[in-house]
């Protein structure tokens, strides 16, 4: 199948790239930019890209599928097919599906089903202990080389020092990168709230910030002792910012990413006990929104990742604190980076950058840029549609975002993805 | 996406401002409460009549839904509901959210579907009589028995009132909250319930680890000291403290506790000429508040109960009257 999207502004922040381009598309790989092959339009799907925005397909640090363990929830072929309607075409999956992904023979079957769906490429992350429990690392060595593109614990923090400091060791053995979510458990308690203003009113069951930043600093320390390559995933606070800003200037090889959410809403979003605002960690001051922003727009943080957790309703319909944890935020990711580019005055190309290359250089992938004889991963959006967020419009499985209803600015009009179209 | 934070209110008003489900004191008006407390004047002294009934829910059902124990709260709220001719039944159910037993909604849908026509709930999260309110809105008329830490509206409403028998302007008052604010479902409501009815200067005291963050932005001064909190104040309300899940955690000891936080005469003795002593019971002895303070003829802690039957009469009744067929 040929392609050529016409007319288009071409940005990919890799290449340097920010000029009127077309772009040519065969057999799933660009054969060409700007200059036509010898096809040039004919025998062709054309699109016309005028007026919009050509960029590299977006990648995604982290978005559960919900598959294999949590099929009532969302499925490898409804998700996948979502990110790519939403421009994502690349993604991370946590390991905390059930079976976690502590196996290659589970890395293998996730990678085979969902590369069977023809939708986003999945790039599983490896436990980084067995069944996520804490006690016993994973064949680290074997899962990556069965596709995982890294290793973590996924939300469970792990408990005992000694086997973090361990862990990271080996993962420097084969250069393996360790995804950590930074978080003390027991300051956590079961906290869902920010711990504030907020929690104090609604009597919320408050996490503080101390949970997220005394788990930073120990996992700096050990990543400093230990010489290991660690992104810290969700960061929520404006001191644990500082804290990845100190340690990169100290030349630390640590990254570190923001939900998309976070960079939108503070704790004020929970005064309705909104179920859908129930997230982890939880939303915090507006002190730290800003600093996040900040942090996005300065380069300390250089991806911004979905955190997409579909539920089925029921998940989100109980009292707050017996809620599940998560949004379904895969068609926000867009609309709503955008929206923070425009309001810190970031040029269109690094906001791009924080959704496609940025991410693919914390995972040393090969994707997330438009370059001749690279996988066709594309995705074309118009800067100012603006479109309404609800139910319909959502299509993932999981309807539980907290921007339902919200007029959003950024629409994706189409993907490819491996030289596919995806929009119909 | 909303950022009101007044939308339990909205929730748990009519359009004309009158109550349809009683959740919160959080964002009522001053003349709400007052009306409140004003219509329970005229039940104040039905349980001295000989016949202790008034006909205004007669032919309603009422449902005590209970999630978590509870003596005092259910028996006053039964007793309200029947001496408005409410029929009462009272379910102390259990839930879990680690077993796959049925859902908050799913119970009281089944209650609805049943007919009944009030819930009123306890549970211990904070934002379970909201849900119902919420998702059963035009069918069922929910009355909030306290939610987790959230709040206990009808307790706050039924202290404003005992205050106001013995200081009727608020506008002049100094009240002390002591104890364990932070798990106080009652403290949040009272000191919401004290700002909107005007109440200058509103103190909490307690340890460090009682008191929770950023509490002044509820509208609080807070205290670690008994001498300096209670300096000059009007009321003192004591609130319960779990001993079982506290001592060598949030307190050190029953013993250290006492010595700083408990309320004794010798400490009552820097508080205002005549102030009043409240606590939501049930009550410590000698752990939070000294036997003979407790029976102090300015402990006020048995007419609050008293006051307490009147106060649910009338919420039930004005939460009954926005429905059809209710006429006073």
């Amino acid at each position: 199948m040929r392609i050529a999207i016409n007319g288009g502004l071409l940005i990919d922040p890799k290449a340097g790239t920010e000029k009127k381009q077309n772009v040519y598309i065969n057999n799933g790989v660009v054969e060409a930019i700007g200059k036509s092959p010898a096809w040039g339009n004919k025998k062709a799907t054309n699109i016309d890209a005028s007026g919009l925005i050509v960029s590299p397909g977006f990648v995604d640090l982290r978005a559960r599928m919900r598959e294999p363990g949590h099929e009532h929830k969302a499925t490898l072929a409804s998700e996948t097919r979502a990110a790519a309607i939403a421009g994502i075409t690349s993604l991370c999956m946590p390991p905390d599906c059930i079976p976690a992904i502590d196996t290659p023979a589970i890395a293998q079957m996730i990678k085979h089903r969902a590369n069977g769906l023809g939708g986003t490429q999945v790039y599983p992350i490896a436990a980084l202990t067995h069944g996520l429990h804490g006690s016993v690392l994973t064949d680290m060595k074997a899962l990556i080389d069965a596709g995982c593109v890294g290793v973590s614990n996924a939300l469970t923090p792990l408990d005992n020092s000694l086997v973090m400091r361990r862990a990271l060791q080996y993962a420097t053995t084969f250069d393996i990168l360790t995804l950590i979510y930074p978080q003390n458990a027991s300051l956590r308690g079961n906290g869902v709230a920010h711990e504030g203003r907020v929690s104090t009113r609604l009597g919320l069951p408050a996490s503080p910030v101390a949970a997220e930043i005394v788990g930073l600093a120990r996992d700096l320390a050990l990543v400093e002792t230990t010489g290991a390559r660690a992104h810290f995933c969700g960061i929520s606070s404006a001191r644990a910012v500082e804290m990845i800003q100190e340690a990169r200037a100290r030349g630390l090889s640590v990254t570190a990413d923001v939900a998309i959410a976070h960079l939108h809403l503070t704790e004020d979003s929970l005064l309705s006990f909104d179920t859908n605002c129930h997230v982890e960690p939880p939303f915090r001051s507006e002190q730290d929104r800003q600093a996040l922003i900040s942090a996005v727009a300065d380069g300390t943080i250089t991806a911004i990742c979905t955190d997409h957790q579909p539920h089925e309703p029921e998940a989100k319909l109980t009292p707050f604190s017996e809620s599940e944890p998560g949004t379904s935020s895969l068609e926000v990711l867009l609309p709503l980076a955008l929206t923070t580019g425009k309001q810190t005055q970031m040029p269109l190309a690094s906001t791009i950058a924080l959704l496609t290359y940025g991410p693919a250089q914390i995972l040393n992938i090969d994707v997330g840029e438009i370059s001749v004889g690279h996988r066709a991963d594309i995705c074309i959006f118009d800067l100012d549609e603006q479109w309404i967020l609800n139910k319909d419009t959502i299509n993932s499985a999981g309807k539980n975002s907290p921007f339902l209803g919200d007029t959003l600015t950024g629409k994706v009009k189409q993907v490819i993805c491996g030289g596919k179209l995806k929009i119909n | 996406m909303s950022s009101s934070g007044l939308r339990d209110s909205h929730v748990q008003l009519n359009e004309d401002g009158s109550l349809r489900h009683f959740l919160t004191i959080d964002g009522l008006s001053q003349s709400l409460l007052t009306e409140i407390m004003e219509n329970a004047e005229r039940f104040i002294d039905f349980g001295q009549r000989k016949i202790k009934k008034a006909p205004l829910l007669r032919g309603y059902t009422i449902v005590n839904l209970f999630f978590e124990p509870s003596t005092r709260t259910r028996t006053t709220f039964e007793i309200a509901a029947k001496r408005l001719s409410a029929d009462v039944i009272n379910l102390n159910a259990q839930r879990s959210s680690t077993s796959k037993g049925e859902t908050l909604l799913d119970t009281a849908r089944n209650l609805q579907a049943m007919h009944a026509d009030m819930l009123i709930v306890r549970d211990s999260h904070a934002g379970a009589a909201h849900l119902i309110a919420t998702h059963l809105n035009d069918q069922l008329q929910v009355v909030n028995a306290g939610d987790g830490r959230h709040a206990h509206p009808t307790q706050a409403m039924l202290d404003m009132f005992t205050i106001r028998q013995y200081k009727p302007d608020f506008s002049k008052l100094a009240v002390a909250i002591v104890g364990d604010v932070l798990h106080s479902r009652v403290a949040r409501s009272q000191i919401q319930a004290l700002g909107i009815l005007g109440v200058p200067d509103i103190r909490v005291i307690g340890p460090n680890t009682l008191i929770p963050t950023d509490v002044e932005s509820l509208g609080v001064t807070a205290h670690t000291s008994m001498e300096t909190g209670l300096d000059n104040v009007d009321v003192v309300i004591m609130l319960r403290l779990q001993r079982e899940r506290m001592i060598g955690q949030l307190i050190a000891s029953e013993q250290e506790y006492f010595k700083t936080w408990g309320l004794t005469q010798e400490r009552f003795a820097s508080t205002n000429k005549n102030a009043i002593v409240m606590h939501p019971g049930p009550i410590n002895r000698g752990l939070e508040i000294s036997s003979s303070m407790a029976d102090s003829p300015n402990s006020l802690i048995l007419p609050q109960v008293t006051n307490g039957i009147a106060i649910r009469m009338s919420v039930l009744s004005m939460v009954m009257s926005g429905v059809e067929g209710v006429k006073e």
